[in-house]
């Protein structure tokens, strides 16, 4: 089954069209790297996915499980399944990570029909999903990534989706700023949710995450469309041409 | 606050939604007619049957107030208050209580509606882990005060200031007006020619208050004015963690409410004095409200003394309020915590003022400002160091938060120092709810209220922390309800 059938879809940032007509099918339990050189539109995929105001959706369609993805809020894509981690994880000042984190797994068990988490088995989850990612338990009494190392905040992007237990997840360049360590770790996190129910878009620049989340397949973008799309084989061959030289192949 | 059937039809028969506490109680009212004269100063007097040099103090600050201008510096408008349209007295018509059993049940039924467990079953049944004493104004009177007789176990006074004045005349007399005197400013004057009601709190030397304590005001009648005094004093070691809460029904008219507090620290005393302000604020147009004037200020007479102002402003149409201390006594301590929220066309102009005296004084000030829909909202503080306050010490800090862009966020703070010796810092922000902070919120499945409200009690946690817990609970709630809808 096809969880996220994207088709034809374009979007503009600022009156600037940045998606030039998308195609994809991820089909359930699938992981697809996205990959492209800088400015060819893979953030702008990931914000236009999860529903980020300002990026205005021209053309085109999304589907998750064949529901129309683009009408949902936010919050409803969430609820659907959807988890974005960010390049850029936002801070709240003055807001915990604990009371954050279960205030958010309980709005979107609300929407799902299914019954809260009181705070005794929350934080009994969340220890041992920190412990999975060899996290400290002090991370939970954190204001959000208020005062994190860049690899922190990363490393608590891929804790909350370990929490909220997401059927697609988007990594929007989850790698960057990560030394080797951290990444393995952030790489690990993913590997482990790994299953016939979880599907995973994984943008990145550079080839070295997909040492560790190695795809079923990757994608190239480039000026708003995907150019090219191949087995893991295909990142490897970038690593060694480079994207200009693609650029070129394909025009 | 229980979810009670009539609170909930309340707030559904109003298109606004808003405020849930804004039901009317039916119930028999005496009022004083309306206007402001030595005639009704006379008949207040004699109602509460008082001394004669208390009736001689209120007809002195009437003289006082009547060669006084309404004060206009601070950033708030509104049309000319007609002070003789006002009734200065009201009062449930039944007598005096003697015990809660004979407190009239729709009183009873009333402070049930706001969630204040009035009866002390349902005090000690309802409040985990730490027992609260209440006292109860209903318009002009005191209607209820509970654990009386626990408090005077330990030696605490905790009574009707009407009352205090009957029997504890010479402290009543020896503090009264000493930290606001009569003729302090317009507002002040007023109150203390009318001053209907309040609370009187004394704890004596070396005793810890073994409950908060707390005051629910509510104005019920029409065009009345509530008045109150209150009036804290904590000898030698002694303290107290005191809170006022304060509600009113919705009318299309505003209402004036000019309250006096005054607080006494003697050595190494501490007194923590909160306030959750829930004042109507009116409608989504501005029609209505409360007008509070409020002057409090506590003086930290004796060596190492604490006074602290917590306040939780979410009420009133206008907000005119500036709870100060006044630094005396060596090495003592006064601090500010102060979250305001103005929505629609409220008006707030608050803050404090920090007089330091003695030698080795501090003070901190953290002032968060919330301003939502076409509202405005001004922090106003002074800090004023006097020539022989050696290594005073003041740290303030100020932050604003707009929600939308027709609200507006003023700062003003004043700084005077007449000593080298003297620190003072201040640290101000003004920021919006980010949109990226919204969404994040949003994408991981919270609603955009939600997120708002995650956001906004993020910003004044550092205030909220320094609330009795049940009470920040509650400040938590009315800020999610105040700024319902101020978003999308």
């Amino acid at each position: 089954m096809v969880l996220l059938e994207i088709e034809g879809l374009r979007a503009e940032v600022e009156g600037k069209e940045i998606l030039r007509g998308i195609d994809l099918r991820l089909p359930m339990g699938e992981v697809h790297a996205i990959m492209g050189p800088n400015g060819s539109g893979k953030s702008t995929l990931a914000y236009v996915l999860a529903g980020r105001e300002g990026y205005t959706v021209t053309g085109g369609s999304a589907r998750l499980a064949g529901e129309d993805l683009l009408a949902m809020e936010p919050e409803a894509r969430a609820a659907a399944g959807v988890f974005l981690a960010f390049q850029y994880p936002v801070e709240l000042p003055g807001v915990g990570n604990a009371n954050f984190l279960r205030t958010a797994l309980n709005a979107v068990r609300r929407a799902r029909g299914e019954k809260e988490i009181d705070a005794v088995n929350f934080l009994k989850e969340a220890r041992a999903a920190l412990r999975r990612l060899s996290m400290a338990d002090e991370m939970l009494k954190r204001n959000v990534n208020v005062g994190f190392s860049g690899g922190e905040k990363k490393r608590n992007e891929v804790f909350q989706m370990a929490l909220l237990e997401p059927r697609l997840a988007i990594l929007d360049e989850t790698d960057s700023g990560l030394d080797i360590d951290a990444l393995k770790i952030v790489a690990e996190g993913v590997n482990a949710l790994r299953g016939p129910d979880f599907s995973a878009l994984v943008i990145t620049h550079y080839q070295r995450l997909l040492d560790h989340i190695v795809p079923d397949k990757v994608h190239v973008l480039s000026e708003g469309r995907i150019v090219r799309s191949g087995g893991p084989e295909l990142a490897k061959a970038l690593e060694a041409s480079g994207y200009a030289g693609l650029a070129a192949e394909a025009a | 606050m229980p979810a009670v059937a009539e609170t909930i039809e309340t707030v559904s028969a109003v298109t606004e939604g808003g405020y849930k506490w804004g039901f009317e109680t039916d119930i028999e009212t005496e009022l004083a007619p309306k206007g402001l004269s030595d005639e009704t100063i006379r008949l207040i007097s004699a109602h509460k049957e008082e001394p004669e040099w208390l009736l001689a103090w209120r007809l002195k600050a009437f003289a006082a107030w009547q060669n006084m201008t309404e004060p206009h510096w601070a950033r708030v408008h509104h049309p000319p208050i007609d002070y003789q349209d006002i009734h200065y007295y009201a009062a449930p018509k039944k007598k005096a209580p003697k015990s809660l059993a004979e407190v009239d049940p729709e009183l009873l039924r009333t402070y049930e509606k706001l969630g204040i467990p009035l009866s002390e079953r349902a005090a000690l049944a309802g409040v985990e882990g730490g027992q609260v004493a209440v006292d109860a104004v209903f318009d002009s009177v005191s209607v209820a005060t509970t654990f009386r007789e626990t408090l005077a176990k330990a030696g605490v006074i905790f009574c009707p200031i009407s009352e205090a004045v009957r029997e504890h005349p010479e402290l009543v007399r020896r503090y009264l007006g000493s930290v606001v005197p009569a003729g302090d400013n317009f507002f002040a004057a007023l109150n203390s020619a009318v001053f209907t009601d309040g609370s009187f709190v004394f704890i004596p030397k070396g005793v810890r208050c073994p409950m908060e304590l707390s005051t629910y005001f509510r104005i019920n009648a029409r065009s009345t004015g509530q008045f109150e005094r209150t009036l804290i004093i904590a000898e030698d070691g002694a303290y107290v963690s005191y809170l006022e809460g304060c509600t009113a029904p919705m009318r299309d008219e505003n209402q004036l409410h000019a309250a006096v507090v005054e607080l006494v620290a003697l050595d190494e005393a501490e007194i923590k004095y909160s306030t959750v302000q829930n004042w109507y604020p009116g409608d989504a147009e501005g029609r209505g409200g409360i007008y509070n004037f409020v002057t409090k200020r506590g003086a930290c007479r004796g060596r190492r003394s604490k006074i602290s102002w917590t306040q939780v402003e979410t009420g009133s149409a206008i907000t005119w309020k500036y709870p100060s201390c006044i630094l005396q006594g060596e090495g003592s301590h006064g601090a500010f915590y102060s979250v305001a929220v103005t929505n629609n066309h409220q008006q707030a102009d608050t803050g404090t003022k920090m007089i330091h005296i003695g030698a080795n004084t501090s003070s901190t000030i953290v002032s968060k400002g919330i301003s939502a829909g076409r509202s405005n909202n001004t922090y106003r503080g002074l800090v004023r160091i006097m020539p022989k306050a050696a290594n005073a010490r003041n740290f303030t800090q100020c932050d604003s938060l707009l929600i939308g862009d027709k609200c507006g966020a003023h700062t003003v703070p004043y700084i005077e120092s007449r000593n080298p010796t003297a620190r003072v810092e201040h640290e101000a922000t003004t920021s919006k709810i980010a949109d990226d902070q919204l969404f994040y919120c949003r994408s991981r499945g919270l609603s955009e209220e939600d997120s708002v409200n995650l956001i906004v009690n993020g910003f004044c946690r550092e205030v909220f922390k320094e609330l009795p817990m049940e009470f920040a609970v509650e400040a938590q709630k009315l800020l999610a309800v105040s700024l319902e809808g101020s978003v999308g």
